[in-house]
């Protein structure tokens, strides 16, 4: 029962990061393909011809792309450790979250760190509008999926990462622990639990990274601002 | 969106499904599409988007949009989430998605290319002018070229136009948009020569042609005027 299972990732993608975490809950073996994004490879560029980004999934030499597809291929490939839940609304529910959390959360803090002045002080507003959503709905949860981590859980799993990393960053808060209790334990029990502790990128190269990422937007919205049309 | 209580004029019943939409909306469209696909009664509540009743506002709260699903008394949001909602709960023949998980993985990819690049490339169009608009008319070509042939390289035996036969979602998930083109090009003036791609135009066509698009599309004549007074599109533009 040969099964190829190989997946397609960076060394800090957060996207392909759900992958890792999905496989490895799952108890699912795989070959993990490091790409360096500044030169992809040929085979990156064969497997995703549409978007050329990671993750991939190659299953048996089909490759899958777009993380939110992978998840769902996975769930319903490998059916121990259910991602999802089972009844179609509460999968509703999980999907709609998550929906939510990539084009509204993600975009909100995403903004609130690389934008400066008043495009900040807006991003930072969105996104504690958007982040008082999920506080209401963590109510009575440990975690968005219930007792276990589930779908929604792995989407958002990256705030419960970079969001420390961004606020060292910019010198700013984000998700205050006073304003969002429970979204902010849910962050430490999700960082800290098994194979999601195991597998963060390292902290230091994080840092860097993203320091150099602020840094050149910076830079760029600075000079395209002296500049006259 | 799980607590529920009296709604104003309400005597939901439990097992009715409800459809809060607008008339002019192609996310609109994919539900009906869908619900008559499959023989779901339904009721059509239409919705004044410049004036949001409090039931949209209850149903919504996160996002105050249409389309929503009511259901057994619980409110569903987002097309694509609804979609797979219907296929799962429904889930007699039509079948919505392919059983095969690759195979739905693939559908699922070209829905979410559809929603986030594809539709966007279009509606970029509607909202610029003159040299902008230009650069938005090439980039929706280049788009639509990577849309064609990845659906060509993906589906090589192509879908039979919600014939029952085979899964309809990525006719319903993109027909319910394309099947509009011809309305929104006509109410910018005709920018767009879509004869220019033959494929497309024929497959658009092939899906105006069959009877379930055509009594669920919004009437034409009064699209174009909607999407007129949308975008403040004027003859002389």
């Amino acid at each position: 029962m040969g099964e190829e299972v190989k997946l397609f990732r960076s060394w800090s993608s957060p996207f392909a990061l759900r992958i890792v975490w999905a496989l490895e809950i799952k108890g699912i073996e795989y070959e993990a393909v490091f790409e360096d994004l500044s030169n992809k490879s040929p085979l990156l560029l064969q497997y995703n011809p549409v978007h050329k980004k990671v993750p991939i999934l190659v299953h048996n030499g089909r490759p899958i792309a777009e993380s939110f597809v992978i998840l769902e291929y996975i769930d319903e490939t490998w059916k121990q450790v259910p991602l999802l839940p089972k009844d179609p609304y509460e999968r509703a529910m999980a999907r709609f979250w998550a929906k939510f959390c990539e084009d509204k959360v993600l975009t909100s803090i995403w903004s609130a760190f690389i934008k400066q002045g008043k495009e900040q002080e807006e991003a930072l507003v969105a996104a504690a509008e958007n982040l008082k959503f999920l506080e209401k709905e963590m109510k009575g949860k440990k975690f968005f999926g219930g007792e276990r981590i589930g779908y929604v859980d792995l989407v958002l799993g990256w705030l419960a990462n970079l969001v420390s990393i961004f606020e060292e960053i910019i010198g700013l808060k984000i998700v205050d622990e006073e304003k969002f209790p429970l979204l902010y334990s849910w962050m430490q029990d999700f960082a800290e639990a098994p194979i999601i502790r195991d597998n963060w990128p390292p902290r230091d190269k994080m840092i860097v990274k993203f320091q150099a990422l602020l840094d050149a937007a910076i830079a760029s919205s600075s000079s395209s601002s002296s500049s006259s049309k | 969106m799980q607590d529920r209580p009296q709604i104003e004029g309400g005597m939901e019943k439990e097992s009715e499904v409800v459809l809060l939409g607008t008339w002019s909306s192609g996310y609109c469209t994919r539900i009906e599409l869908a619900l008559k696909l499959k023989g779901i009664p339904y009721e059509n509540v239409e919705e004044d988007l410049s004036n949001k009743s409090h039931s949209l506002i209850h149903h919504n709260p996160v996002h105050k949009k249409v389309p929503v699903l009511l259901h057994n008394g619980k409110a569903i949001a987002e097309s694509l989430v609804i979609l797979e909602y219907i296929d799962e709960h429904w889930n007699h023949a039509p079948k919505l998605l392919p059983d095969d998980p690759y195979e739905r993985a693939k559908v699922r990819f070209w829905a979410s290319f559809c929603d986030q690049k594809f539709q966007p490339s279009a509606h970029n169009i509607m909202i610029t002018k003159g040299e902008e608009q230009e650069k938005a008319i090439e980039n929706f070509w280049e788009v639509l070229k990577v849309f064609e042939e990845g659906l060509e390289r993906d589906f090589p035996t192509k879908s039979q136009f919600l014939n029952g036969d085979t899964s309809g979602d990525l006719d319903i998930v993109v027909g319910s948009l394309a099947c509009n083109f011809e309305a929104f090009n006509e109410a910018a003036a005709e920018v767009l020569n879509l004869q220019k791609n033959p494929a497309f135009y024929s497959w658009v066509t092939a899906m105006k042609d069959c009877s379930l698009m055509k009594e669920t599309l919004p009437p034409h004549d009064r699209l174009v005027a909607k999407i007129k007074s949308k975008f403040s599109l004027h003859p002389s533009n």
